[in-house]
């Protein structure tokens, strides 16, 4: 099972989610950091990293000595990444999507494709009693392809294990790039108007992909009862509430687990578990 | 005219909050929504929309059933696996989440079964607000080009605040570090970065400062909430000297953000006697003193 937390705005406290149900859990899971920008699940995991691979893009490199400058990649180039003008040649590697495109119109073959350094993967244990896989994904500071990064990290995925995906914020193709194939969608919001128009938008995101979703109400207590109400009318489930409390903050604010500085909590987590695999269960069943 | 573009890497930091704050010091001035992913300064602006515009970020492939002989070429040379099989009919389609866009499939189909077309995938808008002119935009779901999107909205608020001449352009940037957010800081005075006295606000200021200085844009840095961990706001204020950040400021944390918010309106407009309020006085003098928002940047 693939469970992706997410939201629409950010700060709403995915990572507080992500990393207090792993550490409630008494499941083998794995936990993947799919927030490649912002990546933060790490700094309240303490995770031990023993692996690390780069994250590349293909991207053309032109063969002058073959070239006979007749536009083809060009023309077929909808990113602007590759230009001809007269008898120079000049790519544009921070544009390019790696659609291979122009390499494959080429005809005189001078053009081969060339690896460009976007991001890491790093791959390591998480300091629980299972000893929990982790993954993450750190795209390169001034790289614009978040997707291709998280699509590496999501490549760490085993079918038959959980795995608990943090996403990022919004809803483009990032978001969706970490909750595609997902078996159910947590959205993490707080009862704000600001939590409440990104909620519905990340719902939408989520119906688009057709996939189950439930909702976490963190910092429960400030703002309005709107967000409930809407959970209502759309029929979303409300799995867990975590009110607003200085505790709770202070403890987050060092790095420390709600789990740790409220015990309580760990039962709290574990049944929002046990609801989440009864949704996908009776998914399955129908 | 000036630009400030309010960045934090971390997502929730009060960016929106304290640019809506902003917006109520500030005179001459125009306002940009730059989060076109999951925008809400218009909750509190409360616009007036006065133009709409589609916005055609890309092009989408969808393949003509009746044309499709079922080659699999087009399957063979994406690269975002989009092209899927159509179960039982030897023919193929294409799943929109997955299309980059590329039109590789629609350019080499033996058939030319493939049609290519200009997709809409969001819209933007040009509204007036009772602080002044307000640019802003809608990307739709699950579509990309968000950073195409951010471009073309700062594009046209930096025409307009030349046009009209207006003296500052103050910009709600996006979360993170990726397209968006470079998209929205070119040619900026300077970024403004809203950090929390929390180790993911800290790890993500990090980043966020790290781009700036890739791009060689002058950064300042506030805290919001400092008063959650004094600790962790002390030890900003040494990362931001160390990165040759000014530092222009903390706010405690107080409800009226949310209180406010929740009337659609600005701290500085719901509480403006409140400590909060009086600090973000000072921020902004601070901001406007740096010397990177002293020059005039022409478009």
């Amino acid at each position: 099972m693939i469970i992706s937390i997410a939201s629409g705005k950010g700060g709403t406290g995915k990572t507080t989610v992500a990393t207090n149900l792993c550490a409630s859990l008494d499941a083998d899971f794995m936990l993947l950091d799919c927030d490649v920008e912002e990546p933060n699940a790490h700094l309240f995991l303490n995770p031990t990293f023993t692996g690390k691979e780069r994250v590349n893009a293909p991207v053309p490199e032109v063969d002058l000595s073959l070239c006979t400058y007749c536009k083809k990649c060009m023309e077929i180039c909808r990113y602007g990444a590759i230009a001809v003008a007269g008898e120079t040649v000049m790519t544009f590697p921070e544009l390019c999507h790696s659609c291979g495109g122009c390499a494959v119109v080429c005809p005189e073959k001078a053009i081969t494709e060339i690896d460009r350094f976007i991001g890491t993967v790093e791959t390591g244990t998480l300091s629980l009693p299972q000893n929990p896989s982790f993954g993450r994904g750190l795209m390169d500071i001034g790289q614009v392809m978040a997707p291709p990064v998280i699509r590496q990290v999501r490549q760490l995925e085993k079918e038959k294990d959980l795995t608990i995906i943090d996403a990022p914020p919004g809803t483009s193709c990032p978001v969706i790039a970490s909750m595609k194939g997902a078996d159910f969608v947590l959205l993490v919001t707080e009862p704000t108007p600001f939590g409440l128009h990104d909620l519905t938008l990340a719902v939408e995101a989520v119906k688009l992909l057709g996939i189950p979703c439930g909702l976490v109400i963190n910092r429960a207590g400030i703002g309005n009862d709107d967000v409930k109400n809407y959970a209502q009318d759309e029929n979303i489930p409300v799995l867990l509430e975590i009110p607003f409390d200085k505790q709770i903050a202070s403890a987050y604010s060092k790095g420390e687990l709600l789990v740790q500085a409220l015990p309580a909590y760990k039962e709290k987590f574990k049944d929002l578990y046990t609801s989440i695999e009864a949704i996908v269960n009776r998914k399955g069943e129908a | 005219m000036k630009e400030l573009v309010i960045l934090s890497g971390k997502g929730g930091t009060g960016k929106t909050s304290l640019t809506a704050a902003f917006a109520s010091l500030a005179e001459n001035m125009m306002l940009c929504d730059a989060d076109v992913d999951a925008a809400d300064l218009h909750l509190i602006m409360d616009p007036d929309i006065q133009e709409t515009h589609d916005f055609a970020g890309g092009y989408k492939a969808e393949i003509i059933p009746d044309a499709c002989t079922g080659c699999g070429q087009c399957m063979e040379l994406c690269r975002f696996d989009a092209v899927k099989p159509v179960e039982g009919a030897g023919i193929f389609c294409i799943d929109d989440l997955d299309c980059e866009g590329c039109g590789v499939c629609a350019d080499l189909c033996p058939e030319s079964a493939i049609k290519f077309e200009e997709n809409v995938c969001g819209q933007w808008f040009a509204s007036s607000t009772r602080f002044g002119e307000m640019i802003h935009a809608r990307l739709g779901i699950a579509e990309d080009n968000s950073g195409r999107l951010v471009a073309l909205v700062r594009d046209e608020a930096r025409k307009r605040v030349t046009a009209d001449h207006i003296d500052l352009l103050l910009t709600d940037g996006p979360p993170g570090i990726g397209c968006p957010v470079i998209a929205s800081i070119g040619h900026a005075n300077a970024v403004l970065i809203v950090t929390e006295p929390t180790v993911s606000g800290i790890h993500d200021m990090e980043r966020v400062a790290q781009l700036a200085a890739h791009f060689k844009m002058p950064a300042m840095v506030c805290i919001n909430k400092y008063d959650l961990n004094p600790d962790q706001a002390r030890a900003i204020e040494v990362i931001a000297k160390e990165k040759e950040m000014v530092f222009v400021g903390k706010l405690p944390f107080d409800p009226a953000f949310t209180k406010a918010m929740v009337q659609g309106k600005s701290i500085m407009e719901t509480h403006a006697d409140s400590p909060a309020a009086a600090q973000i006085k000072e921020i902004w003098n601070r901001v406007m003193e740096h010397p990177a928002m002293k020059m005039d940047r022409l478009c």
